[in-house]
């Protein structure tokens, strides 16, 4: 049932074309009003009003107000321990707050499993990737939202399609997988992080969250990444993109969400805000010495923020700064 | 199984080519494999009588009264969980409908259904637990088998006066049930029992829901990560709980057998054959772990239990020797398993 929605939405999606030819999405305007850009209505997505979770007695997450919209890009920043994950998760359906409210489309909700928030259209990359490596790389793709063929007794997996779909989403990726049928324990870190990306992007129908999904991987498979969050945008997707690296934030974001140990420190509209400000929001006051330290380091990854910058202002018109 | 059989893709030059020898390794139950086949070969050598049509007949009979079981005890270790009260599930299945269609004297059918009924909720009531408390299974099916044990012994005195079942020999559907539960066929002159035919069918169906249904994904996946299984929307805790009344089925399918099979019950037995069950599904490659292992394996596992036992017996040997061949027959299965494992798992 639910697979052949997330099947019909999928061709949908394909017949839209990977590349944004699909409903384009007027950045000007969104940013002024804040309207949804699909629907024209002003509601948003996804919607948080201070949210807060705590795990028994360790308070993991308090306040947090944020908004996601179709054709936007939220970016999640924080560092270690700042509760990013503990975030989504709530937005994911794999924990529930127990403080504040979360709207989707309007309507207050509580995702009890991951299965609601899929048949929500929310998809997610989990930072410790969720998948089973013990099972072939195709099960693993498709696990939970197996594509099936026959009635009754006689439902049963269409592997040949499942197999198909895994090998082209991957090549996609620039992942050049030998053979589906290798169980996903076997492959590297970052091609096990690619493969849960493309299962997310596969399935997300509404919404895309990914947990730092560029940790793991190389400079080529961060590009490809990057691009695929901006095509997921130019989709008409709303996406959640958790990272530490504000050079990789910077440039596919719409609005930047700061978390310090489990508190907003600052929500900003793209037009609000510089890459320098970003960073140095990030870093806090009183590591700015440090900082200088650490731009040189990230220095490797600038060439990358600024071709991807190029690419933003080229498939979305010219941006405010 | 032949949409299995497509021409093999354009491999990529980075794998190597696999030849069948190579692909049969991979298989989870390639130890149990070579092991019955090593062993079938010592019986019939040092016991010739052993390849006749009926002493293997009672082998297949020997073997489908652990391998009904081992079906299910596998394909609940792939989902990663034991079951210790399997082996005393299976005499309170009989119980319950000797017992009951006994003292109400109603047609036996009814105890039978009723038994189903019982051992379902037995399994279901199990994986609840479980998945309520998250203990480890191990100790919520040994208190469930010592509980069980009690109420077997328990509940029979005080219904039926005796440590064993009244007969029901006589009673109404009697005959009809021996007629599906134990019944002999004799096909080209030799003697079959219907067991040996219910435990191919349930193989032949389990393998097929293993491999070709969502719910076999979902008992891979909850078997091998429980977390990432739930994150990607599996009903982690329905699969299992499922996973448990699929063991309580095949238990009240080998209690139906052991009640008509004769016409009254033992209520003391049954303790320690969950081992049996969970042997057959170790030898036939299920991991202790969970994750991995097959419905096959499991029968396979059987197998060789079935022949270990008989075989020992047409070599007019000592039977003090069954348990050293089992023990022998786990380790070398066991140990075969753990090279297959260790390459696939190469995280
Ligand atoms: N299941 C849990 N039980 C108890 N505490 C938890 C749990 N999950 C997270 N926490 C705590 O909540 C805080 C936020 O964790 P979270 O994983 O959200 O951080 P994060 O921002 O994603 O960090 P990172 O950048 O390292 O991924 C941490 O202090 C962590 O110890
Ligand atoms: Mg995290």
């Amino acid at each position: 049932m639910t697979a052949n929605d997330m099947n019909s939405n999928e061709t949908a999606k394909h017949a839209a074309g990977p590349t944004g030819t699909g409903p384009t999405i007027d950045q000007e305007t969104l940013l002024q009003n804040e309207t949804d850009p699909l629907t024209h209505t002003p509601v948003h997505l996804m919607e948080l009003e201070g949210v807060g979770k705590h795990y028994g007695n360790i308070i993991a997450l308090t306040e947090v107000t944020m908004a996601v919209d179709m054709g936007r890009v939220t970016c999640v920043l924080g560092d270690n321990g700042a509760g990013k994950s503990t975030l989504i998760k709530i937005i994911a359906g794999l924990h529930q707050h127990d403080e504040g409210t979360f709207k989707i489309m309007g309507q207050e909700r509580k995702l009890t499993s991951p299965r609601e928030a899929l048949d929500s259209g929310i998809a997610a990359v989990y930072q410790d990737l969720a998948v089973v490596g013990l099972m072939p790389i195709w099960r693993n793709f498709f696990l939970g939202s197996e594509i099936t063929t026959g009635r009754g007794p006689f439902r049963r997996l269409d592997v040949k399609a499942m197999k198909e779909i895994t090998k082209n989403e991957l090549a996609d990726m620039g992942i050049d997988l030998r053979d589906v049928e290798q169980p996903i324990g076997q492959l590297s870190g970052g091609e096990r992080q690619c493969v849960a990306i493309a299962r997310a992007v596969h399935f997300g129908a509404k919404a895309l969250i990914l947990d730092e999904p560029t940790a793991a991987l190389g400079v080529k498979q961060s590009g490809v990444v990057l691009r695929y969050i901006l095509q997921a945008r130019d989709r008409g997707l709303g996406v959640i993109f958790i990272t530490h690296n504000p050079h990789h934030a910077f440039p596919v974001g719409d609005r930047f969400l700061l978390l310090k140990r489990g508190k907003s420190i600052g929500y900003y509209d793209k037009k609000d805000i510089t890459l320098d400000e970003l960073t140095a929001q990030m870093a806090g006051g009183a590591e700015l010495a440090e900082l200088a330290h650490e731009l040189e380091a990230l220095g490797s990854h600038g060439d990358l923020a600024q071709e991807l910058e190029a690419e933003v202002a080229e498939t979305a018109g010219q941006l405010p700064h | 199984m032949t949409t299995l059989l497509k021409p093999p893709p354009a491999l990529d030059e980075r794998v190597g080519k696999r030849g069948m020898v190579s692909n049969l390794l991979g298989r989870p139950e390639i130890g149990a494999l070579v092991g019955a086949i090593v062993l079938f070969i010592f019986f019939s050598i040092v016991a010739p009588v052993f390849l006749q049509a009926n002493s293997f007949a009672t082998v297949l009979y020997g073997s489908s009264t652990i391998g009904i079981m081992a079906v299910g005890v596998a394909l609940l270790m792939i989902g990663g969980e034991f079951d210790l009260s399997a082996g005393v599930a299976v005499i309170s299945s009989a119980l319950t409908a000797s017992l009951f269609s006994w003292y109400f004297s109603v047609n036996v059918w009814v105890g039978v259904g009723l038994a189903l009924v019982v051992s379902l909720a037995i399994g279901f009531v199990n994986g609840w637990i479980l998945m309520k408390t998250k203990l480890p299974s191990f100790i919520v099916t040994l208190a469930t088998f010592l509980m069980l044990t009690g109420l077997n012994l328990a509940l029979t005195r005080l219904i039926g006066g005796s440590v064993a079942t009244p007969s029901i020999a006589t009673m109404d559907g009697f005959a009809s049930a021996q007629a599906v539960f134990a019944n002999d066929f004799t096909i080209a002159g030799v003697d079959l029992k219907s067991p040996v035919f219910i435990w191919i069918i349930l193989v032949a169906i389990t393998s097929w829901l293993l491999l070709r249904t969502r719910v076999g994904n979902w008992i891979f996946a909850v078997g091998g990560d429980e977390n990432a299984a739930r994150a990607v929307g599996v009903p982690v805790k329905w699969t299992k709980i499922g996973l448990f009344m699929g063991v309580g089925f095949c238990g009240w399918v080998l209690g139906m057998h052991n009640l008509f099979a004769f016409d009254a019950v033992q209520s003391g037995e049954g303790i320690g054959n969950e081992f049996l069950y969970i042997i057959a599904a170790v030898i036939g490659g299920c991991l202790l772990t969970g994750g991995y292992g097959s419905a096959i394996g499991g029968a396979i596992g059987a197998f060789i239990f079935g022949m270990a036992n008989k075989g020992i017996v047409y070599a007019q040997w000592n039977p003090d020797w069954f348990k050293f061949f089992l023990g022998l027959m786990l380790l070398l299965a066991t140990i075969v398993n753990l090279i297959v494992k260790r390459r696939a798992d190469s995280k």
